[in-house]
């Protein structure tokens, strides 16, 4: 009789630990940040300190932008609404350290991806949302059209703490022309000592020059020169060790690409449940389970799509509409002779 | 024991205090970096940098280590507190004695200068020195030659560079020509104190310190040219000034602004030393004959400096650290440098961050002991 007792108990117990092992891997399927955002009810978000196109406050405060844009997506799958995100304005240098530490949740500021960034100091890039590579902008007046004409003893202004900063001593070392780096902390202050005269040449990812062109103080005496002298590809960052997190943000920029890639857009995204292609339903919610996969409910995609629209829509909104790039270049779709490819969502 | 008892807790309690929360803050920063994957080490030090800074006194590129960077925006910084601490503190005492001047126009001047740039706040002092004043200065290509050798523009100052011949011979005279005049201020001390009678020790010194390295020049062989800037065209409407030496703008205006700005405060200390001395003593040093001048440089002085010079250590200390406002108009200094782009570049906040508020606690204590023993020799000895 005790023998029997005892190996019911035994049996009683690892049904028991068993059960809360199960317990707690769901629990832990809903991610410490998913949960720590859901509980205070908005997105932290970290973005630039004011960049045209890509992440801009208005007067009143209503920040807009592709960079923006991803944030609000997140926001609209995790919280179901894309204004309950908290922006937070960071310099170059000051980015990583407030993401690390825990200050944002994701930074979406026109960060581009490297090995080191990547693997080194604790950060994950989740994917691409611009496709990019670092420009000269110099004086109409100056007679260059071409990085070619370029002579030692050019001065060039840029940023501290970027990536452009490495690649202009690359290029220089290159072509073997002696240079002289003037580096600024604010991306204001470098368009401010350009302006000026101070620098021959300005220097940072083309989109940058684009934009901050249209903040000169006269911006048709400037022209970005064609070449590019390197690859930038610019992405959400989350911190490392949240996989859950990671996920969340990933497809929720990959949901905004490939809405575009099937034509679903916010104003026809409900009318595309009823469609006949499993692909478009699965992404509006229609046909399978893929919120459950990060403890998110089914119609997380469709809020996105509603919500912030598709990629296109709001590289329209944003960058082309503004006048700052209005060619779409290699940020169009594979289909359309671009390179923006997402894995599928299935 | 119940006395010493009641002395020990409080302090146990204290340094436990102050060992857990250090020890908290610790465990928490490993634990959450090894939670995100950062390695916690000063290895990188040794790494290639490859970025370049603009402006640096000694060699350095890309291919340098990071630890070269550091040196050199250590020295950046380094440079423009000498500098500007040698400015304020000229300009400082000028002004300080000037705001007691009976002439009512140089009294006033003095105190309006005072008021005026020690209510603005720094970082806008350097914003305006940067911005607004670099903006009213003239492109190389329009740039006038001052005294037909510098020239003053956006880009920079240019001044001609000193190429010299049997540069050695030079130096050594000067040499010489300094420990000429220790040994006649020891021999005229020492006479004064045996016969009373005074040696004129500041003409003597003047002249050698003339007359010897003029010497080297007319028999020891030296020679000096100018290397005068030339004007350089890199594109249609962008030209440089090659040649001779060039200082970046961004040096020359954060020394204007951190002088200008520290110079008003020492010029307060000077003027309140100087009124901390009794008038009695002016007027007993006159009563027995001195000369102004003698008053001034033997009675007044001796005890204004005791009043002086603890405040203007503080002065020294805070111009050091000002420096560091550097970031913001891209004078490559240790925090621009070192704690801005290094920092980014490696993703080692903690390290970077330790080391440079370490370099800036030695940089600070050392400006402190050097005063402090200043102030020691001067202070009043009791025999």
């Amino acid at each position: 009789m005790f023998k029997y007792l005892k190996q019911l108990t035994s049996l009683v117990a690892m049904v028991a630990v068993l059960f809360t092992f199960t317990t707690e891997s769901m629990a832990a399927k809903k991610s410490k940040t998913l949960k720590n955002t859901q509980k205070k009810g908005f997105v932290r978000c970290g973005v630039s300190q004011g960049l045209p196109g890509f992440s801009n406050a208005d007067a009143a405060g209503n920040w807009t932008g592709i960079d923006v844009d991803v944030c609000r997506a997140v926001a609209a799958a995790v919280l179901g609404d894309a204004n309950k995100v908290k922006f937070t304005p960071l310099s170059a240098k000051e980015r990583f350290t407030a993401l690390t530490s825990g200050e944002i949740d994701i930074l979406s500021r026109n960060t581009t991806w490297t090995l080191s960034r990547d693997a080194d100091i604790g950060l994950t890039f989740v994917g691409v949302n611009f496709y990019d590579g670092q420009g000269f902008m110099v004086r109409k007046s100056s007679g260059i059209t071409s990085t070619s004409q370029f002579k030692d003893g050019i001065s060039a202004c840029t940023n501290i703490g970027t990536t452009t900063e490495l690649n202009m001593r690359d290029f220089f070392n290159s072509k073997g022309i002696k240079y002289e780096p003037v580096a600024f902390e604010k991306a204001d202050e470098v368009v401010a000592a350009y302006d000026a005269g101070r620098c021959d040449t300005y220097t940072t990812d083309k989109s940058g020059l684009a934009a901050q062109r249209t903040k000169m103080s006269n911006p048709d005496e400037h022209i970005v020169l064609p070449e590019t002298v390197s690859k930038e590809p610019l992405g959400p960052v989350v911190r490392q060790g949240d996989s859950v997190w990671e996920d969340i943000v990933r497809w929720s920029l990959n949901t905004m690409i490939e809405a575009e890639e099937y034509g679903i857009t916010s104003a026809n995204a409900d009318m595309m449940k009823t469609s006949d292609n499993p692909a478009i339903k699965r992404l509006v919610g229609a046909e399978g389970e893929l919120g459950a996969a990060f403890g998110l409910d089914n119609d997380w995609s469709l809020r996105i799509i509603k919500q912030v629209g598709n990629y296109g829509e709001s590289y329209k909104r944003n960058i082309a509409d503004t006048g700052i790039l209005p060619d779409r270049g290699p940020n169009e779709l594979w289909t359309k002779g671009g390179i923006l490819y997402v894995p599928p969502a299935r | 024991m119940n006395f010493k008892l009641k002395d020990i807790v409080p302090q146990l309690i204290t340094v436990t205090a102050v060992v857990l929360v250090f020890g908290f803050f610790t465990y928490n920063a490993q634990i959450n970096m090894e939670n995100r994957g950062i390695d916690f080490g000063y290895g990188f030090l040794s790494q290639e940098s490859s970025f370049d800074v603009q402006f640096s006194l000694i060699e350095y590129d890309g291919s340098h280590s990071y630890f070269r960077a550091y040196l050199v925006g250590l020295l950046n910084t380094i440079l423009v507190s000498v500098i500007g601490i040698i400015i304020a503190t000229i300009l400082g005492v000028i002004v300080g004695v000037a705001r007691l001047s009976p002439n009512y126009l140089i009294n006033k001047f003095a105190a309006f200068y005072v008021e005026f740039f020690r209510n603005i706040p720094l970082l806008l002092q350097i914003f305006f020195w940067y911005f607004a004043a670099l903006r009213a200065l003239p492109l190389p290509q329009d740039a006038e030659a001052i005294f037909g050798f510098f020239f003053l523009t956006i880009k920079g100052l240019y001044v001609p560079a000193f190429i010299w011949q049997n540069f050695s011979v030079f130096f050594y005279s000067i040499v010489a020509a300094i420990i000429a005049i220790i040994v006649i201020r020891i021999h005229a001390k020492r006479v004064q104190e045996n016969q009373g009678k005074q040696i004129p020790v500041f003409l003597i010194s003047i002249g050698l310190i003339f007359i010897l390295p003029l010497l080297s020049f007319i028999i020891g062989g030296v020679g000096i040219s100018f290397e005068v800037p030339v004007l350089k065209q890199l594109a249609t409407t962008s030209f440089i000034y090659e040649g001779g030496v060039s200082l970046p703008p961004e040096l020359i205006a954060l020394t204007l602004s951190l002088s200008l700005y520290t110079a008003t405060f020492i010029a307060e200390c000077v003027r309140a030393g100087i009124q901390g001395v009794g008038k009695g003593q002016k007027e007993a040093a006159a009563s027995i004959g001195l000369t102004p001048n003698q008053v001034l440089k033997l009675v007044i002085m001796p005890q204004a400096l005791r009043i002086i010079i603890p405040p203007t250590t503080n002065q020294y200390l805070n111009l050091t650290k000002n420096s560091s406002l550097a970031a913001a108009i891209a004078y490559p200094d240790l925090v621009l440098v070192f704690a801005g782009t290094a920092l980014m570049q490696t993703g080692k906040a903690i390290e970077i961050v330790s080391i440079t508020m370490f370099t800036y606690l030695t940089l600070s204590i050392s400006i402190s002991l050097l005063m402090n023993w200043y102030n020691k020799k001067i202070a009043i000895q009791e025999k």
